[in-house]
């Protein structure tokens, strides 16, 4: 695997787009061709080699190639934008649109990222070592299909309408989330180890919410069924299991309707 | 003015029975002439296929609904990415919904000239004509809905027909509409009752009246108002199977109607997007096509015209007048819905929808669309539409005229759908070997459809004298056959287009935002004082705006206004 190491040298007076910070859009270019590559400021277009330093060249594909970013990069968006393959590494902050229309390979944030990461994403997996941004995988602004597949960790707090109209896929959050989780859900698995605030689960027919610490206000449309024992992301402990949204439309199997459920942890 | 000659093109004009002869067409101020001077501008058509500018006769392009349409779906422009402005080109995007720019652009690349905005809410005329006004390059106009208005309900009702032709000559002359269009007559109004109008003879809850009295009503009001345009109508109980019967009872309603109007018009009633309106079986399970049965009255009968509404298999966005129906979309889709009630008037609804091609409702109703253009007998009554965007984008016509002129195309595509068993066996598409000839859809696209909108004097033809609106595609009829992709890719990609004389696209680059004109009707009635009073009442009581709020002024929301004037004081 080639390592192409991206070292921002310039802060941007606005913010950059780099939908050119991905292995796909890398792949098979040298460090020269990168740096000559287009990123956008408000509306005028620059390139790569006027804020960054480009060091190593890409891989033959993206899966053959690593990106590694360094430096304060938290005015910098896209990166990993509709990435299939290969890994990134952003060792500062990074700004909006993280991994979004993801579908394969690995980002690994060691800051905080910002809004609207790996939205609609399908596929790879993405760990953030601090906080992470509203519409965490959330689907696109409108659009009814939200994240169908891939692991995300966030080892820190997430803010608000994770995991909008998600249908498959897995999200762990380390900390606190903000209101307005999984709404819409249609499957998918939210894992919350810290507090959360209110509305878990809003208009959800399907999907799991796991929830490790408090919640302010519980959704009305959720009913309590029983207690379980389970083992979620390593711990094993005794849930309290809500079913819900009551006032949506639910599919059924067997004649049984299926409902997105609600984990607490007594 | 410039001089402009053509030539060496294969010209198709069903108006003059020209079939593809090599032959120059010249330009003059504006217009068609039999020949020009040495100074004139020459376009080298050596090898492609030369046509009158393409006439829609029923797209939603404008106004209120696409709007919302355009709102409510930002996951649209994922379709298709916002263009930069490019020389005097603005910047463009959308796809099922797209901005007015992109909207004339994509028309102009189809060769398309003049394009019917075929819903305007009378109370939103303004918003639907400062669209159009928006909109470069192509001729328009907008038929407002007639089908629910209270006015029209309680005149028909009372048998009152000429309140309600004074009516409709002041509700035109106010929203400088172009003709009479209905949508789910009586059953929209009854929506806000909670109820539908399924059947022609289902009562209106209050006003007591049937779909078949609005619909006969409103005929011989546009015959006796000799208008243009005919009736233009969208049935009761769209999209339902077993609708069919609905339909051919609306069909006919027309029987026995005369025309009598100085526009060349013959047909008395245009039912539009016939497809979604010719479906048997009781449930979706047992849903089949009756897209044979009723194209066989329509070729039977040479009083009406229908255009089809192909189903284009893409992604898009539904919009219509017919509110009950919209709602009905969305239970059965799930997905989100916008719906509007326009006060005294008529009322409408936005569904996004995914017509998959392993759905097998949507292979079907992919089929019956072709299958009733196939079967068509006369294509100058038979048009080529999608209900833009209903059925699907417009621009997806070069797909369906590939679908059209090639047999292999249809089959290649019914042979990857998922349930493609069941789809043939639910119409008869895969038993008919018809392959449509460019003569044929220069009828469905131009011709007929200038015919029926009764603008046969202005274009949809190469005629001496007629609008020069000129489409030149890169499509040789002599070498390139039948070609598929051929087909889908030329007619979606026109090298030149003139309009009102003026070069539109000049070698495949749109060079002209043109001069737009905007047509409307103005018909002149005899004094009705009763319909005035009833007017005045009408603001007074019910609407939350006043007359001089509601009337569209020709100087601050048209470009280009385009008046027809027609006598019916008799």
């Amino acid at each position: 695997m080639n390592t192409v190491t991206i070292t921002i040298t310039k802060q941007p007076e606005l913010f950059i787009e780099a939908e050119c910070f991905s292995p796909d859009a890398l792949a098979g270019k040298s460090a020269d061709a990168i740096s000559k590559l287009p990123i956008y400021i408000g509306k005028t277009t620059e390139t790569v080699g006027d804020y960054f330093a480009v060091d190593g060249n890409a891989g033959a594909t993206a899966a053959e190639t690593k990106l590694v970013i360094k430096g304060d990069t938290s005015r910098v968006k896209y990166i990993g934008s509709k990435m299939t393959a290969g890994e990134v590494v952003i060792n500062g902050n990074a700004d909006m649109y993280v991994g979004n229309f993801m579908s394969g390979g690995k980002i690994t944030a060691k800051g905080n990222i910002g809004h609207f990461a790996a939205t609609s994403m399908s596929g790879g997996e993405i760990i953030v070592e601090g906080n992470a941004g509203n519409y965490l995988a959330a689907s696109y602004r409108g659009d009814w299909r939200g994240m169908s597949g891939g692991k995300i960790t966030v080892l820190g707090n997430v803010g608000s309408d994770c995991a909008t109209f998600i249908t498959g896929g897995e999200i762990v959050i380390g900390g606190n989330v903000d209101v307005h989780v999984m709404t819409h859900a249609d499957g998918g698995k939210v894992i919350i180890k810290g507090n959360a605030k209110s509305r878990l689960g809003g208009q959800a027919s399907r999907g799991e919410i796991y929830l490790f610490g408090t919640v302010d206000v519980m959704m009305p449309g959720y009913a309590y069924s029983e207690d379980v024992e389970l083992e979620v992301a390593g711990t094993k402990a005794k849930f309290a299991v809500y079913n819900g949204d009551l006032g949506e439309r639910h599919p059924t199997r067997k004649g049984q309707p299926i409902y997105a459920k609600l984990y607490l942890k007594k | 003015m410039t001089e402009i000659l053509i030539k060496n093109g294969f010209v198709f004009d069903p108006t003059q029975e020209i079939k593809g002869d090599k032959k120059d067409i010249a330009v003059k101020d504006g217009k068609i002439v039999d020949k020009v001077s040495s100074s004139a501008k020459v376009i080298d058509a050596t090898g492609m296929t030369v046509m009158a500018g393409g006439v829609d006769i029923h797209t939603h392009v404008a106004g209120a609904k696409v709007n919302v349409g355009r709102n409510f779906r930002p996951e649209d422009k994922l379709q298709a990415v916002y263009e930069p402005a490019r020389g005097v080109r603005h910047m463009s995007g959308g796809y099922s919904v797209p901005t007015v720019f992109k909207t004339a652009y994509k028309y102009a690349d189809l060769g398309y000239t003049t394009v019917f905005e075929a819903a305007m809410p009378p109370l939103y005329a303004r918003h639907t004509h400062e669209e159009m006004r928006d909109t470069p390059i192509l001729d328009q106009g907008a038929f407002p809905m007639f089908g629910n208005n209270w006015f029209m309900l309680d005149y028909l009702k009372n048998q009152e027909y000429d309140n309600a032709a004074a009516y409709i000559a002041w509700l035109l002359r106010s929203t400088k509409g172009y003709g009479i269009k209905c949508v789910n007559p009586g059953g929209t109004e009854a929506w806000g009752w909670g109820l539908n109008c399924l059947t022609v003879n289902d009562p209106v809850p209050y006003f007591e009246i049937t779909p078949r009295e609005i619909i006969s009503g409103l005929i011989n009001a546009n015959e006796s108002l000799l208008l243009p345009h005919s009736m233009h109508l969208h049935g009761n109980n769209l999209g339902n199977p077993g609708n069919y019967t609905t339909t051919l009872d609306s069909l006919k309603i027309a029987e026995g109607v005369k025309t009598d109007n100085k526009f060349g018009r013959e047909q008395v009633l245009h039912h539009t997007h016939i497809q979604f309106h010719s479906y048997g079986g009781t449930t979706w399970a047992d849903f089949e096509s009756k897209g044979p049965e009723v194209m066989d009255y329509i070729n039977k009968n040479k009083n009406i015209t229908c255009d089809i509404g192909f189903v284009t298999l893409d992604e898009t966005t539904t919009m219509t007048g017919d509110g009950p129906f919209e709602h009905h979309l969305t239970a059965l889709n799930h997905l989100k819905w916008a719906n509007t009630d326009v006060e005294v008037e008529c009322g409408s609804g936005i569904v996004p929808y995914v017509y998959s091609k392993d759905v097998y409702v949507c292979g079907v109703q992919w089929s019956i669309g072709l299958e009733m253009a196939l079967l068509a007998k006369d294509h100058m009554r038979c048009h080529l539409t999608t209900d833009h965007p209903n059925a699907g984008p417009f621009t997806r016509y070069p797909r369906v005229m590939k679908w059209l002129m090639n047999q292999e195309s249809r089959e290649a595509l019914l042979h990857t759908m998922k349930n493609e068993d069941k789809v043939r066996d639910r119409s008869s598409l895969s038993s008919i070997d018809r392959e449509l000839t460019l003569y044929e859809i220069a009828m469905m696209t131009r011709a007929g459809t200038a015919k029926a909108l009764g603008l046969a004097d202005r274009c949809g033809g190469l005629g001496i004298g007629l609008q020069a609106d000129i489409a030149v595609y890169p499509f040789n009829p002599e070498t390139d056959g039948n070609d598929a992709e051929k087909i889908e890719w030329a007619f979606g990609n026109a090298v030149y287009l003139v309009k009102d004389g003026q070069i539109i696209i000049n070698d495949s680059e749109i060079v002209s935002n043109g001069n737009k004109k905007t047509y409307w009707v103005d018909v002149t009635t005899n004094p009705n004082k009763q319909v005035e009073r009833d007017i005045s009442e009408m603001f007074t009581k019910y609407y939350t705006v006043t007359e001089k709020n509601y009337d569209v002024e020709e100087h601050a929301f048209m470009k280009n206004p385009f008046v027809i004037k027609v006598d019916a004081t008799q």
